[in-house]
């Protein structure tokens, strides 16, 4: 032997943060117009001319400012709310296929929803949607529990899991939905659809937006705990205060979202796995490209509930569902040709 | 220093660490070794407040681990784990940013910046510094986690198994930056290690344990002996002196 080959090394990093700021543009400029578009879509007549026309006294000011404006507005902060949901779920089970809906929060939820239908019915939707998240919360303790001792490493088990135990829920609520007539008023919740959503109906979700918030100054440290306890623990992390916050985080975005829109499947789940194939896991460098693509999803999947076949609308979750469920299949077969 | 007083740790029935009263942290390089199950992990464990003792106490330059606000811990003492499995897809640059957490809350200043910059190029990993940890090998990847520990600026650094699945020239690699940490940066190294002979060769001391107690605890060349080690294992071990230096023959 003479010489030693050198070190095999693998080529430096190929990081091209213009075409992630490229991408970034296009985002914001998306949701921009979309959110735009969807204020002017729908059976009467809105346009930017007949605004113009009409004045602020006009019909069509009317129905801007008590239907389309909230509309929108709601959409955009439950795409937003709902991945962000997802994003901070992921960190603190460390797995990428779970979300709200695939852990069971979503249905413990719905239980304490109509918990309060059958104790108290005529409880106003503030307390409603607290009731909601408590159950919600108390379902996000039970998967964390239950999950525990699924080891970390399998993947595909601890949302399996969380499906289980979302369908032992589910199965409760409706039995008690079917014994006490209420079926119709779970049917309203187990469909995510915007079409009830007006001014003075739709105002929760900014709770909602305010967990976003929440989630982002407590950003870095759902990061470390996204490494496991041992290394939370070894960087002076109090593991289980941070993991608390990022279940009330979870449960209050779930609960917020069920009351206003309904339920609304996989964006949690396809939202922040698209953004890890972007920039990563870094959670502060995630939010806002998780909320952005969140938002411009289900406001483009809303805007086809209401245009495929207009005048009706189509439920948002069939569209989101659909769409979403793709986006997963892809995801997970991306995952499996890579050798994982 | 790191003073484990009376420490005793059981797993139902099972007690995995049995009293033990050691000092650890002095200059230089300490091994720890032992067979499978003899508590090695767990004495870390115990160590970096991620197990609670039965018995005893941990105190750590004065002060006691129990009582102690973890963040203030993590700013004398760093614990790298062994298997870390990172499941997120964070590049070398955040995981090393995270490293300066128990300084910076948070809140990155110049001088953590200075910090991780230096964690980075001591470890050579400007150029992967982008990449993400799934996409480097076992040797990179490893680096990127001891760059995290010395960008915590600790004075001890625990690492727990640091050879674990690397290749001969890694492992090589790997040793030789331990020993850098404490000659050229005066880190206090404690590391659990299986390779006897990486032991003798780069710690100064080394402490054997065997069914959670701490069978011999001296200075490397002592304990490289065949009477010794042979009580360690319960296995056979043949000593040979090599080049000058002691090299354990075990594979007959």
């Amino acid at each position: 032997m003479t010489a030693l080959a050198p070190a095999p090394t693998s080529t430096p990093a190929r990081v091209r943060p213009s075409r992630r700021t490229w991408v970034g543009v296009l985002v914001g400029v998306l949701l921009v117009i979309l959110a735009a578009t969807s204020l002017f879509v729908g059976v009467s007549d809105v346009t930017p001319a007949s605004l113009l026309a009409g004045g602020a006294e006009s019909d069509a000011a009317f129905l801007l400012v008590a239907s389309r404006i909230p509309r929108t507005v709601a959409v955009v902060l439950v795409g937003a709310s709902l991945g962000i949901a997802g994003l901070i779920l992921q960190m603190l089970v460390r797995n990428k296929f779970v979300e709200p809906s695939t852990t069971g929060v979503t249905e413990f939820a719905t239980l304490g929803a109509l918990v309060t239908m059958i104790v108290f019915p005529g409880m106003a939707v503030l307390g409603k949607m607290g009731v909601a998240a408590v159950f919600g919360l108390v379902g996000t303790w039970v998967f964390l529990r239950v999950v525990r001792v699924v080891p970390v490493r399998q993947l595909v088990l601890v949302p399996l899991v969380g499906l289980m135990l979302g369908g032992v829920v589910a199965s409760v609520t409706v039995f008690f939905a079917y014994r006490l007539d209420l079926l119709q008023s779970l049917q309203q919740w187990s469909q995510g659809s915007f079409a009830s959503v007006m001014q003075g109906r739709y105002e929760l979700v900014w709770i909602a937006g305010l967990m976003v918030v929440v989630a982002w100054i407590a950003a870095d440290r759902f990061s470390v705990i996204g490494l496991g306890e041992e290394f939370a623990t070894n960087l002076g992390l109090d593991y289980r205060r941070v993991v608390t916050i990022g279940m009330v985080v979870v449960a209050v975005i779930t609960a917020a979202v069920l009351v206003t829109a309904g339920m609304i499947p996989f964006l949690g789940l396809v939202v922040p796995n698209v953004v890890s194939l972007l920039v990563g896991d870094n959670v502060r460098r995630a939010i806002p490209w998780v909320a952005g693509l969140g938002a411009v999803f289900v406001v483009a999947c809303d805007i086809l509930a209401r245009v495929l076949r207009f005048p009706y609308e189509i439920p948002l979750s069939l569209i989101v569902g659909v769409i979403g469920a793709a986006l997963f299949l892809w995801l997970l077969l991306r995952r499996r040709s890579r050798a994982h | 220093m790191i003073a484990l007083e009376n420490a005793t740790k059981r797993y139902g029935r099972q007690t995995v660490v049995d009293d033990v009263s050691l000092e650890l942290g002095g200059e230089g390089v300490t091994a720890l070794i032992g067979p499978n199950g003899a508590g090695k992990s767990t004495l870390f464990g115990l160590v970096g407040r991620l197990v609670t003792p039965d018995a005893g106490r941990i105190v750590v330059d004065g002060m006691d681990v129990a009582t102690t606000p973890s963040h203030r811990l993590a700013t004398v003492l760093a614990v790298l784990r062994q298997d870390n499995h990172v499941a997120a897809r964070l590049t070398v640059h955040d995981l090393v940013e995270f490293g300066r957490f128990p300084h910076s809350r948070g809140r990155l200043t110049v001088h953590d910046r200075e910090h991780i910059e230096r964690a980075i190029s001591y470890l050579e990993l400007e150029a992967y510094r982008h990449r993400f940890l799934d996409e480097l090998s076992g040797g990179q990847r490893q680096r990127a986690f001891i760059a995290m520990v010395l960008a915590q600026d600790t004075k001890y650094v625990l690492l727990d198994e640091p050879l674990n699945n690397l290749d001969l020239r890694h492992m090589t690699e790997i040793m030789r930056l331990v020993r850098q940490l404490a000659d050229e940066l005066g880190k206090r190294v404690v590391t659990v290690l299986h390779d006897i002979n990486f032991a003798a060769t780069y710690a100064d001391r080394i402490v054997a344990m065997r069914d959670g107690a701490v069978v011999a605890d001296a200075p490397a060349r002592e304990v490289m002996r065949p009477e010794v080690l042979a009580a360690v294992y319960d296995t056979a071990v043949d000593v040979r002196e090599i080049d000058g230096r002691p090299v354990a023959l075990y594979y007959g």
